[in-house]
């Protein structure tokens, strides 16, 4: 096993839990319908996996292509849409 | 293959940009908007540098799941964000444990590493769909919220796990037979299933955060299963922001994950056994004389709960406090940490309305505003103001912290009947002297409110 690709994981870790341990209350609902479209990034996997000629395999690809977008789409657009309603006085 | 590894770098810095930017209201919106970009430009990257794909196949995919997506996105109503989180956590651990599949399917000849990771994404992410729909189903009143349990339940799942490990074991020893990985996503999926059935509806906002957490953990097993830096970076991401949430709805609750999963809090049959013993004797109010109260008060504490938005009375809250506050009286919002079904949702619900976020105040900036507090009105709240939580060590909610409501001069609250919250206890607090029950449904009961104040 790539032990970079261990370091990258485990680095990234430290940063979202720096990160997310600052977003407060008021936004925990935005944050996971953000980490859903954020969790989208499958959709990469998914368009390698459509290969040509890779038999069942380029169906269940596009499947997950299916699936990954529309947390992709509707992960983004449902944040925007909460995001919008957030005002001052 | 420079080039997408690139754009996942690229990507990575602006997902982890858009998540900084949500820690605060203000450019939270910017950041979101950051973090589509970082997600577009992977996505095309990705096309560009990958000659072997089916483009046609994958139009129509993005097609059909942009459509979908965008339908849910428009459609869908602030009080049902609990189920929308739900299913998308579902389809993220579903589209991560199809990819980790198709790479199954396609490749011969894998290493045991590849394999394992396989194996862990398949398991992950299949557990995190079913799961999420048994959530989904909960949230949505398809399925009952009580518990459901029965007999050898535990003895059940240690024997599912001890199974699913064997057929992991199997899997990695001979790769070439095809029936082992089919039992691996069989007994993950019942996994899933009796994993989640044995939660309670009040306890949703720790099941939701919790598979929010492993649609990020199938996210990254299937990045080591493909080496691909861009989803082991996001998964990590969401994984690490899903298990924040449900510590904090852990805290919350002053319960630990294992008594949330397996303590099926909110059977009925623990309600009569804490009912039997005492009646406590409450004090019904009208709606008009609920409006003589508010008239002389100076400070309303505002307490939501699930049954604000069971009711849809986030706009009819805003209402009354509009006319309060035009009458220069103080109105602030109390939210605890797990008012309603997920973390945040209170706040989404009144943002909804308009209601601007300084007024939102969580548990430990509020509960210090309650003793010169005059009115605090709890509209479908319960467990979360019951002071049994501060003194009653048999109580299954004792410790948790709550909202100090009844250190104000007086509590208005509000509900359909006295039935229990879902913890199933009976709440002391209804039979304080400075409380008033004034029954209905929460939206209707604002109206009439509303109405009763302008008449005065």
């Amino acid at each position: 096993m790539d032990i970079n690709i261990l370091t990258v994981f485990i680095l990234a870790i430290f940063v979202g839990v720096e990160i997310i341990t600052k977003v407060p209350p008021t936004l925990h609902t935005p944050l996971m319908s953000g980490s859903n479209a954020i969790s989208g990034i499958a959709i990469v996997g998914a368009i390698i996996s459509t290969e040509i000629n890779g038999g069942v395999g380029t169906y269940l690809g596009l499947l997950a292509v299916i699936l990954a977008t529309i947390n992709v789409i509707g992960g983004f657009m449902v944040t925007d849409r909460m995001l919008k309603m957030f005002k001052r006085n | 293959m420079l080039l997408s590894n690139l754009s996942y770098v690229l990507a990575s810095v602006l997902f982890i940009l858009g998540i900084k930017k949500l820690s605060h209201p203000k450019t939270a919106r910017q950041g979101n908007a950051l973090a589509a970009l970082g997600m577009f430009i992977a996505i095309i990257a990705t096309l560009l540098s990958n000659g072997q794909i089916d483009l046609k196949l994958i139009l129509i995919g993005v097609l059909i799941g942009s459509a979908i997506g965008a339908l849910f996105a428009i459609k869908v109503e602030m009080t049902q964000m609990p189920q929308m989180v739900a299913i998308f956590n579902g389809f993220g651990g579903a589209a991560s444990a199809l990819v980790a599949s198709a790479e199954f399917l396609k490749n011969g000849d894998m290493s045991t590493f590849t394999v394992s990771t396989i194996i862990i994404s398949v398991f992950v992410g299949t557990l995190t769909l079913t799961g999420s729909f048994i959530a989904f189903g909960k949230l949505q009143g398809f399925i009952s919220g009580q518990p459901i349990v029965f007999p050898g339940q535990q003895l059940i799942n240690a024997i599912l796990a001890l199974t699913l490990l064997v057929v992991a074991f199997l899997l990695v020893q001979s790769p070439g037979e095809i029936n082992y990985f089919y039992y691996l996503v069989a007994f993950s999926a019942i996994i899933g299933i009796t994993l989640t059935i044995p939660i309670g509806g009040a306890d949703m906002p720790v099941v939701v955060s919790l598979l929010n957490s492993y649609s990020g953990v199938a996210a990254a097993a299937t990045g080591f299963v493909l080496m691909n830096n861009g989803l082991i970076i996001s998964g990590a991401l969401v994984g690490a922001s899903g298990l924040i949430l449900t510590n904090i709805m852990c805290k919350g609750m002053n319960r630990s994950l294992a008594n949330v999963i397996f303590g099926a809090v909110g059977l009925k049959t623990e309600a009569t056994e804490n009912t039997s013993g005492k009646q406590i004797a409450i004090k019904s109010y009208s709606t008009e004389e609920a409006a003589m109260i508010f008239d002389a008060a100076e400070k309303v504490i505002i307490v939501p709960g699930y049954g604000l938005a069971v009711a849809q009375a986030q706009h009819a809250v805003r209402e009354v406090a509009e006319f309060l506050e035009s009458k220069n009286r103080k109105v602030l919002y109390a939210i605890h940490p797990v008012a309603g079904r997920m973390p945040g949702h209170m706040n989404v619900l009144l943002a909804e309305a308009n209601i601007p976020y300084e007024q939102l105040k969580d548990l430990d900036e509020i509960n210090s505003e309650f003793e010169d507090c005059d009115v605090a009105l709890v509209l479908g709240a319960n467990d979360v103001v019951n002071p049994a939580a501060r003194h009653d060590t048999s109580s299954p909610i004792y410790g948790m912290p709550i909202l100090d409501v009844d250190k104000s001069r007086t509590v208005i609250i509000n509900k359909r009947t006295m039935n229990t919250g879902f913890a199933g206890i009976q709440n002391e607090l209804f039979g304080f002297d400075n409380s008033i029950m004034v029954f209905g449904d929460a939206k209707d009961m604002l109206q009439q409110l509303l109405k009763d104040l302008k008449d005065l």
